[in-house]
């Protein structure tokens, strides 16, 4: 067994790739070394048990890790080729381009339900008021929530129940067209039904987007997800095609921690 | 059993004890309402809100310049505080984690603590006495001063409860730190933010000291800033320390005016933090 995580062979161009990133708080990493790389219309999860780094890993790819006091990160990441690190890159504009949705639903309070999916917009340039109906009507049909709201687009984003407000959160973040989709544990506060219509949305949104699912269930992953990747203690352990990860894993560690040994 | 009874009666003893404490604090506000409405009331007409004084042993006239003054130069003091006291309290919920912050934040409690006749002296050096002459404006400024702290010390508290997840999220969305702060943290704090501005408008409009140096007070309605302008407590003083029974008649009807002013912008601060509740 080499000591490199095995790592699945790439047969496309990938949209988005971590090279050799290291996520510092401080002067503790929390993610170490992590090399992987996502295809297009493709859904990876990142799955380990907490505190491994798979979180700290998300948010290094729309340098959101940054905003903590004292983080960094070392290392690449390559967003269609071009590393989203190097000197003179805007992370405001990274962030445009790599959506990305939180464990809790975070909808803005004092907005309505069309304002909160309009709000990414409002950072770009102006557009014509029937542009921006538009936009929010398609990012609400593909969060599958226009047909639960279509008729109370004006009214607060709090009368929506918590999974209303997480496909919402979808939502907006779908309205300004990003490439690539990160989920942060996006169903840890949801009741099932709420978690399933979660599921079935990432399903329809590969078509279109590459998604990438931090989540702690299991089930979750091995049904959503085309590549999965284990975390341990900050390192990238194992990543391969979600089926075999979840047949026959390579590495004791994922296996001990898919079998329910730990974690 | 002695001791449970003896618990019992310690427990009801105590209990009474917060009721009289609480009864003791709110019996100024009762008896002040009271007194005032029983010295005040019968003065208070029609005439009282729309004439200027009349000349001393005149009958009639009322207290329309003081209470048009009052509006302008408590509206002034807001114009000027209440901009400078929201951002300086943004400033301290969402960048003012250094030494800067500490200054402004030790500054603010400072000057909240500056007795109101130090600030009326301070703005009476700096404005009227360059200027030459007194005005509306210089009073405008004195009560601004006593109004930015206040307004930026809630304001930072309003902001810092704003959760962090909605901050995260709007920056996610490719939002830049200012918009963030503007569009979404104020906005999610506005109530309170309000509340603290209205509670803050009470305390100015209330004040004499400041006032006694700057707008110094007029006989007439005037709506000029850059004039001597009567205002609300600084007539109740003139007429309250003055020789005829009319004026401290009329000065009793202008304390209960300024009381209810003051009560009805607490009401209205009471509403705006209601209305947030409800919605959250």
């Amino acid at each position: 067994m080499s000591a490199a995580p095995l790592t699945l062979v790439a047969d496309a161009e990938p949209r988005l790739a971590a090279r050799q990133l290291t996520a510092w708080y401080g002067a503790v990493s929390g993610v170490r070394d992590v090399t992987l790389a996502f295809q297009p219309n493709t859904v990876t999860a990142l799955i380990g048990p907490s505190g491994c780094g798979k979180s700290t890993f998300l948010r290094s790819l729309n340098r959101m890790h940054e905003l903590i006091p004292d983080a960094r990160v070392t290392g690449t990441v390559l967003l269609d080729g071009h590393d989203i690190y190097a000197r003179g890159i805007n992370p405001i504009q990274v962030r445009r381009r790599v959506g990305m949705v939180f464990q809790k639903p975070t909808p803005f309070p004092t907005m309505s339900i069309y304002e909160n999916v309009a709000a990414g917009l409002k950072v770009g340039a102006r557009l014509p008021r029937t542009e921006v109906d538009a936009i929010v009507g398609r990012a609400l049909r593909q969060a599958a929530l226009w047909d639960e709201v279509s008729d109370r687009l004006h009214q607060s984003a709090l009368a929506l129940s918590g999974g209303q407000q997480q496909r919402l959160c979808v939502a907006r973040t779908l309205a300004p067209e990003p490439e690539v989709l990160l989920l942060d544990e996006p169903t840890a506060s949801l009741d099932p039904i709420g978690a399933a219509r979660i599921e079935e949305l990432v399903h329809e949104l590969k078509r279109e987007y590459t998604v990438i699912i931090v989540t702690h269930n299991m089930q979750q992953a091995a049904r959503v997800s085309d590549v999965t990747a284990f975390f341990y203690l900050g390192e990238l352990i194992e990543v391969g095609p979600t089926p075999q990860m979840f047949t026959t894993p390579r590495r004791a560690q994922t296996e001990a921690y898919i079998t329910g040994r730990f974690g | 059993m002695a001791s449970r009874l003896g618990r019992k009666l310690f427990g009801a003893a105590m209990t009474g004890a917060t009721y009289a404490a609480a009864a003791l604090a709110i019996l100024p506000l009762a008896a002040i309402l009271a007194m005032l409405v029983a010295k005040g009331a019968g003065s208070l007409d029609w005439n009282f809100f729309t004439q200027p004084m009349v000349p001393a042993g005149e009958t009639g006239g009322g207290f329309a310049h003081a209470i048009v003054g009052t509006l302008i130069i408590v509206g002034l003091a807001c114009a000027i505080g209440v901009p400078v006291g929201i951002g300086a309290g943004v400033y301290l919920a969402e960048f003012g984690s250094g030494t800067l912050g500490w200054l402004v934040r030790f500054v603010a409690d400072t000057l909240n603590g500056i007795p109101s006749i130090v600030i009326g002296i301070f703005a009476w050096t700096w404005i009227v006495r360059p200027s030459g002459k007194f005005t509306a404006f210089a009073g405008g400024v004195a009560l601004a001063v006593i109004l930015v702290p206040i307004v930026a010390r809630t304001t930072e508290e309003m902001v810092r409860l704003v959760p962090n997840s909605l901050r995260e999220a709007a920056l996610a969305l490719g939002y830049p730190r200012w918009r963030t702060s503007l569009q979404v943290v104020v906005r999610t704090a506005g109530p309170g933010i309000i509340t603290g501005c209205l509670v803050a408008m009470a305390r100015v409009a209330g004040e004499t000291a400041p006032l006694l140096f700057t707008a110094l007070g007029s006989l007439y309605v005037s709506t000029r800033l850059f004039e001597p302008m009567a205002a609300l407590p600084l007539q109740i003083y003139v007429f309250a320390t003055g020789p005829y029974d009319e004026w401290h008649r009329q000065a009793w009807a202008g304390a209960l005016v300024l009381i209810v002013l003051v009560l009805l912008l607490g009401i209205a601060a009471r509403i705006v933090t209601r209305g947030r509740r409800e919605r959250a």
